[in-house]
């Protein structure tokens, strides 16, 4: 498996797009720091973007790179490798090369910049984390899907509609449902949707840094218990971690059952 | 070598397999050959491990093969379509498959044969299907396993290189192997096989020497033995 | 300057007056009880260092009470400590503790009430119920004091500085943690609160009502159970405060209720849960704020009318304005808002597109607060966007029409 990561790895960090990728955030982090000065506003910024550029890009390479070496992956088959050796490699091959990019692109500039004498360390370093957890746990449902979906074209679709469903449209129908509900005790509902969203969970994880205070702005005693203590760090980190366990177990899965 | 035993298999729909029961014995060379859609590939990749069976079993070596994959050291095979890691370079995916399988014998002697040295520091990406089928070819040949599986191995290649192929497939017949091809080229079929193997529709319709299917037919050729078994199937 | 007017007394009484006003020392095992019952109007009464178990003192005429090096004065929960009913008393430099907790009556470590000219400077208040308890009183300065409570629910907890129509005080450089109120302020006029510092009060570290010409300044705020509180007062101006790290479902820097013609002035509020909460209040002008970090940097709630923002600092709040009903004349000019996405191309510092402070979210939050688990996600952003291009909910006309470039310094 360390072989496939390794060879699956050094292709990626060969590519364009991995340079492409990498240097996006590079210009991204001494734009946001060189402009406004103030490194706190600056993670701000980066939490939108991260929320919404990892889960994206780690579906899309996901998906092309599984696609694209869909025949040579083939002829590892054919080869004396454990089956989900091979898919694991080439997951984590991708995951930690997409994760470089990220790490390093945003790492140099706040460096540069002097994020180790700010007080924001702490977040900049969560938020680098959670964005790495995001390009896994995405990496993994593009893997998941490309397992289902032949047809390159429809997997393809689909991994989109996948990262704007978690992206936007579960975000929409869960304040819709609130707004329509809410004469009803919503604070378990409010809490527990979070779980079954990735991106979500990953907010709640830094808002809870950036904004506890507007979220202890709220009565219930649920949401108190869960922001006002580091239980809800614990717990949420916890849980993205199944959100990365629970997919790679599928791709097992379904790597185990399927024709190639 | 290989004991197949009442091989189903499903793709949706579709049933491609229907019932095979085959035995390969060690040493020879077997043609698989049927027409587009018969199930040939999917028989070798049943062998494989690459597609799972819906019903019935393999046996390598007097071993199940469902769930294993060590048995593979012992297979060499030649995928009809080779493609590459596109920014891997000829040299590195040599490396790499080496890597990956240690034990490869004569990379360079076959490099040489088939004079890909021009090529070595080129992308993979880059190759013509032709260049890129010989990569292929090198890979395959290089490990020293006692069963080869070919799967239409001469598509793309020149004259010459079909040469160099047929010199080599016989060199490794000569070291007493077990090797399975798949061809749509009678000649080749006529030149180098043991035994045949025709299916059609997902079934055996005949197993036997290339004099037997030409008794059995009474024709004197080969293409017109086959093509005397495609008409009376669907008479 | 207190400690200045103080050794000025002090000169006056010892130097001058010795042949009139004698001093009397307290050491062992006296009493300062004994030492005030024979003590003459304007004597001073030095205690000496050591342990005294006494309760319920009266200090009925105008004398100094003055400790060497803190000494205790222990109470044992045994009642109050010091009454004052005389003009002109000080109180200095002692260490006073634990008095009676009561659930009726209000004991106090030092209780005044009627009086004038009184001086309470440089004690440690440990364990008192409340601490300082002045009523009906004026003229008086309380300074340089610590008070360490250890309140833990409002009912059987007591005041810090408590102050109930008294006029003409001083409340100043003082420390007070852990008190049901900080400071308490009921019917108190013309009097100021400056550069103390309050934390840790399970309910208001200031708690100021129908209180009017005050001001206070300088103050620090800090992890109070509600923040501060003004309500039903008119002309205070409060300047130079920070206001920080009120958190809780009912949490504010600064609530505002009922108050009119009010300065809030060069204050900080950060990480509060809400930076300043304003009900009714009118005719309130905020100037040079910052608001930090906050959830919401100004919720304004039903009747706010005729307030003006100006030249405040919005930086990274969740909300910066939380706003409903109409503009009622509440003006919002030249501030500078870190959220503020617009350009500057004449490049005279203000922004060329107007900023609007409220977003949709905020109007949805106050709807249903449960979903504000949704905060900054990329959906809540769409949203807002929408509203802010073509606005429904929001008062059209709710804007900042010159929004700063940068921050004001």
């Amino acid at each position: 498996m360390l072989k496939i990561l390794k060879y699956s790895f050094f292709d990626l960090m060969r590519s364009r797009w991995s340079y492409i990728y990498f240097l996006f955030y590079l210009s991204l982090g001494f734009i946001l720091l060189f402009l406004n000065q103030d490194v706190s506003k600056a993670v701000i910024t980066l939490l939108n973007i991260i929320l919404v550029l990892t889960p994206l890009i780690g579906t899309l390479f996901g998906i092309m790179y599984y696609y694209n070496s869909r025949e040579f992956t083939a002829l590892l088959l054919a080869q004396p490798i454990k089956r989900s050796n091979i898919f694991l490699g080439q997951f984590l091959g991708i995951s930690l090369s997409l994760s470089l990019s990220l790490v390093l692109g945003l790492g140099i500039p706040f460096l540069a910049y002097g994020i180790f004498q700010s007080t924001e360390i702490f977040d900049f370093f969560t938020l680098l984390l959670i964005g790495t957890m995001l390009t896994f746990i995405f990496v993994a449902l593009a893997f998941n899907l490309a397992l289902i979906f032949d047809d390159k074209i429809k997997g393809f679709g689909i991994a989109i509609l996948t990262w704007l469903f978690f992206a936007v449209i579960y975000d929409g129908i869960f304040l819709i449902l609130m707004l329509v509900f809410d004469d009803y005790p919503l604070d378990n509902f409010a809490l527990g949707a979070t779980i079954f969203n990735p991106i979500d969970l990953s907010r709640i994880l830094i808002i809870l840094k950036l904004d506890i205070s507007a979220l202890l702005g709220y009565t219930g005693a649920v949401f108190q218990n869960f922001f006002g203590t580091s239980f809800g760090m614990i717990f949420s980190f916890g849980l993205l971690l199944l959100w990365v366990v629970i997919p790679l177990i599928m791709i097992v899965v379904k790597s185990r059952k399927k024709d190639f | 070598m290989i004991i197949i035993k009442d091989l189903h298999k499903k793709f949706g729909k579709v049933t491609v397999l229907k019932g095979i029961n085959l035995d390969f014995p060690d040493k020879g060379i077997h043609t698989i050959l049927g027409p587009n859609g018969s199930g040939k590939t999917t028989l070798i990749k049943s062998i494989l491990g690459m597609v799972i069976p819906n019903h019935g079993s393999i046996e390598f070596n007097g071993k199940k093969i469902l769930g294993e994959w060590e048995y593979r050291n012992e297979i060499s095979y030649l995928p009809q379509i080779a493609n590459f890691p596109q920014n891997l370079k000829v040299k590195e995916l040599f490396k790499m498959i080496n890597d990956l399988r240690p034990g490869a014998k004569n990379e360079s002697e076959l490099i040489a044969a088939f004079q890909l040295e021009p090529y070595l520091n080129k992308k993979l990406g880059n190759l013509s299907g032709g260049t890129a089928q010989k990569v292929n070819i090198v890979i395959t040949f290089m490990f020293d396993s006692p069963l080869i599986i070919l799967d239409e191995p001469t598509v793309g290649l020149d004259p010459v290189a079909l040469i160099r192929l047929k010199k080599l497939i016989h060199e490794e017949k000569g070291k007493g192997k077990t090797i399975l091809i798949t061809t749509h080229i009678m000649s080749l079929v006529e030149e180098i096989s043991d035994e045949i193997v025709f299916l059609l529709d997902g079934k055996i319709y005949f197993k036997g020497t290339i004099d037997q299917l030409k008794q059995q037919t009474d024709q004197d050729n080969l293409e017109s033995a086959i093509a005397n078994i495609l008409e009376g199937s669907y008479a | 300057m207190i400690q200045y007017k103080i050794f000025f007394v002090l000169i006056l009484s010892i130097s001058y007056y010795t042949p009139i006003f004698s001093q009397i020392y307290v050491e062992g095992s006296g009493s300062i009880q004994e030492a005030i019952d024979s003590a003459n109007p304007g004597d001073t009464i030095f205690v000496k260092k050591g342990i005294y178990y006494e309760s319920n003192i009266i200090v009925n005429k105008a004398v100094a009470i003055i400790g060497d090096d803190h000494p205790v004065v222990d109470a044992q929960e045994k009642g109050f400590i010091f009454e004052i009913t005389s003009d002109s008393v000080t109180i200095s430099g002692l260490k006073i503790i634990n008095v009676a907790k009561s659930y009726t009556k209000d004991f106090s470590a030092i209780h005044a009430y009627n009086v004038k000219h009184f001086a309470i400077i440089n004690n440690i208040f440990e364990n008192p119920f409340f601490a300082i308890h002045i009523e009906r009183s004026k003229w008086g300065v309380i300074a340089n004091n610590t008070i360490i409570g250890n309140a833990v629910e409002e009912a059987s907890s007591g005041n810090g500085i408590h102050m109930w129509h008294t006029s003409r005080i001083e409340v100043n450089d003082n420390r007070i943690e852990h008190m049901r109120d900080g400071i308490y302020f009921e019917f108190v006029k013309h009097s100021s609160v400056k550069r103390n510092k309050s934390k840790h009060n399970i309910r208001y570290g200031l708690h100021f009502m129908f209180s009017n010409d005050d001001v206070y300044e300088g103050n620090l705020f800090e992890k109070n159970g509600a923040g501060v509180a003004v309500m039903f007062s008119k002309k205070i101006i409060m300047r130079k405060n920070i206001f920080k790290l009120n958190w809780g479902t009912a949490s504010y820097g600064l609530l505002l209720k009922e108050i009119y013609d009010a300065d809030i002035i060069e204050n900080t509020f950060e990480q509060n849960t809400i930076g300043v909460n304003a009900e009714g209040s009118n005719r309130i002008m905020y100037e040079r704020n910052n608001f930090n970090n906050n959830g919401w940097a100004i919720k304004f709630l039903g009747g706010c009318y005729g307030n003006k923002l100006h030249q405040n600092n919005f930086m990274n709040n969740a909300f910066d304005i939380s706003y409903n009903g109409r503009i009622n004349g509440n003006v919002f000019d030249k501030n500078y808002w870190s959220e503020y996405a617009g350009y500057d191309l004449d490049r005279d510092g203000v922004g060329d597109v107007p900023y609007r402070p409220v977003k949709l979210f905020s109007y949805i939050v106050n709807r249903t607060p449960e979903t504000i688990v949704l905060l900054r996600s990329l959906f809540v952003d769409i949203i807002n966007y929408s509203e802010k291009v073509s606005p429904i909910f929001t008062p059209d006309n709710l804007k900042d029409f010159h929004p700063l470039m940068k921050p004001v310094k």
